[in-house]
């Protein structure tokens, strides 16, 4: 897997602190929902720093993906690509990678995607990758986040909401919830899996996502609620949400 | 040949002190870990010295903190190319350690709570050359950096300061630890840039 | 079990480890040497911030592999896994 030159073609912000980057790769060989990239960044004094991001596009052969990237305080990587990459630019990446945490266009099992925070960028791809291949599987998603505004991929996920025969999703807030929000601010619990996932008689396939903490709490959620760890996939973020 | 990204730099400052070759100058105190932060009472702390048949030496937390302590500055060098001026520590060297103890084996491997060892030559830790450190920039060494106690070691490259260290074995010969045995330099010298090993 | 959280998992070691494994690794069981535990490479405990990249059982910690990139060498220890079962009938990377 080799390093590969792409250009930046587009930014879009999703959030105050979180950034949607449009890339058109040189060569790119297409890539399965749930894949993600490396990408590095090299100081002309030949230091350089390695990051790696979820695609959230769909896998449509056209040559272009896009990632999204949370900005983190002390970041050494995000707050470069959030703030100063502009359109034009030429990043390197390697890609695409990773064979277990993918839903492919064949799968047909109802599927349950948990995300926390910025976890929603590789599930958003498998949402997207429904769509596009014009699949029928049930998909849910249970996405945690901290407040409303922390929200990715916001209008695209509302007008999901409201077309029958789609995606069903729950939001559970952390810490702010919007006004008359039913439940009160705080992190996912078996009540909340209960009424937010599908349930054990479909035999879903799980992807969880997020930083690590989240990943290992909404799992144990996952299996004390009977599901089968192995019908259980996981991709951890980190402890801060940042890989590496 | 690597794209140049436009207008990155990365953490760090530019280097206008004498750092040793290849490294740069960082401001913040990265948390590198092989494994996870063990989490170590003080009332089940403690650091040995053995020989690998006999314990020679013993501390528990309270005997170890009675011992007499100084404070150190000092740079810090990690071969992942940072490097951190200034640092300072408060420990127990460990000449006060080894003090009237007597041995002929002329290595040390450290052992840490988990499963991390570093090998040094003794005579690398000895004449004010390390320390067992317990406070860093004037508060208790937290967890993530190596607490309660951590080995300092600063003339060598900073994964021979282990973290979380709980004692030392003398050894006839030079054996190497954790990061040595998987390709790391088996002495660590960062003026003379002995970042891995050469066989 | 780990308290400070401080770890990935093996999804992030597929980039390192596809310049020397040719298939997939983060899909291929592998069976801990230490506590026999099988579990799929993606659910390992992966350090990155290391001089190197260390892979832990998520059920004992013990260590799986450990991998360094050391002046143009790709230094890797897999003493710590006993197998590593691939299933080669998928094309992991293909689009489908």
């Amino acid at each position: 897997m080799t390093w590969r030159a792409a250009n930046v073609v587009a930014v879009h912000d999703e959030t105050a602190t979180a950034r949607t980057l449009a890339l058109a790769v040189r060569d790119w060989p297409g890539h399965v929902a749930g894949q993600h990239v490396d990408v590095r960044l090299t100081a002309p004094d030949g230091y350089s720093a390695v990051r790696s991001y979820s695609i959230a596009s769909a896998p449509i052969s056209d040559g272009h993906i896009e990632i999204t990237v949370e900005r983190l305080p002390n970041g050494e990587v995000s707050p470069y690509l959030t703030q100063e990459v502009m359109v034009g630019d030429e990043l390197e990446l390697r890609g695409p990678i990773g064979g277990w945490f993918v839903w492919r266009m064949d799968q047909t099992e109802p599927i349950q995607l948990v995300a926390g925070g910025s976890g929603i960028v590789p599930l958003m791809g498998m949402i997207r990758s429904r769509r596009s291949a014009g699949s029928s599987a049930r998909f849910r998603l249970l996405y945690s986040v901290r407040e409303p505004e922390k929200v990715f991929y916001r209008d695209e996920l509302r007008t999901l909401s409201n077309q029958g025969d789609s995606v069903v999703i729950t939001y559970a807030y952390t810490r702010v919830t919007p006004s008359d929000w039913p439940r009160p601010a705080g992190r996912i619990d078996a009540p909340l899996i209960a009424m937010g996932t599908w349930p054990l008689t479909l035999q879903p396939t799980s992807y969880v996502c997020g930083p690590t903490s989240f990943v290992e709490h909404a799992t144990d959620l996952l299996i004390a609620a009977g599901h089968h760890r192995e019908r259980i996939r996981t991709e951890r973020f980190g402890a801060t949400g940042e890989r590496k | 040949m690597a794209i140049i990204s436009r207008g990155f730099s990365g953490r760090r400052t530019p280097a206008d002190a004498k750092l040793p070759p290849g490294q740069y100058l960082t401001t913040d105190f990265p948390v590198l870990s092989a494994g996870p932060t063990p989490r170590i009472s003080l009332d089940r702390w403690e650091f040995t010295i053995d020989d690998g048949s006999n314990v020679l030496k013993r501390w528990d937390w309270k005997s170890f903190r009675e011992l007499p302590s100084e404070t150190i500055t000092t740079d810090l060098h990690c071969v992942t190319r940072w490097s951190k001026l200034g640092t300072s520590w408060e420990g127990v060297s460990l000449d006060v350690l080894l003090a009237d103890l007597k041995t002929d084996l002329p290595y040390a491997m450290f052992r840490s709570y988990g499963d991390y060892t570093t090998n040094l030559p003794l005579k690398d830790v000895m004449n004010k050359q390390a320390w067992i450190a317990f406070k860093y920039a004037g508060a208790d060494l937290a967890p993530e950096h190596g607490g309660p106690a951590r080995l300092l070691v600063p003339h060598l490259y900073l994964w021979k300061s282990a973290k979380w260290v709980t004692g030392m074995t003398l050894m006839p010969h030079d054996k190497p630890g954790f990061w040595e045995n998987l390709g790391y330099h088996i002495y660590g010298d960062p003026w003379h840039e002995q970042r891995y090993s050469n066989e | 079990m780990n308290a400070s959280m401080n770890y990935v998992d093996g999804n992030a070691a597929g980039g390192e480890l596809s310049r020397i494994f040719a298939v997939d690794i983060t899909s291929a069981e592998g069976q801990c040497a230490n506590c026999d535990a099988k579990r799929r490479f993606a659910e390992a405990h992966l350090y990155l911030q290391c001089p190197g990249l260390v892979a832990r059982c998520s059920v004992c910690g013990h260590v799986l592999l450990r991998l360094a990139n050391i002046q143009g060498r790709v230094l890797l220890d897999l003493c710590g896994m006993k197998r590593l079962t691939f299933d080669t009938t998928k094309q992991s990377n293909a689009t489908s």
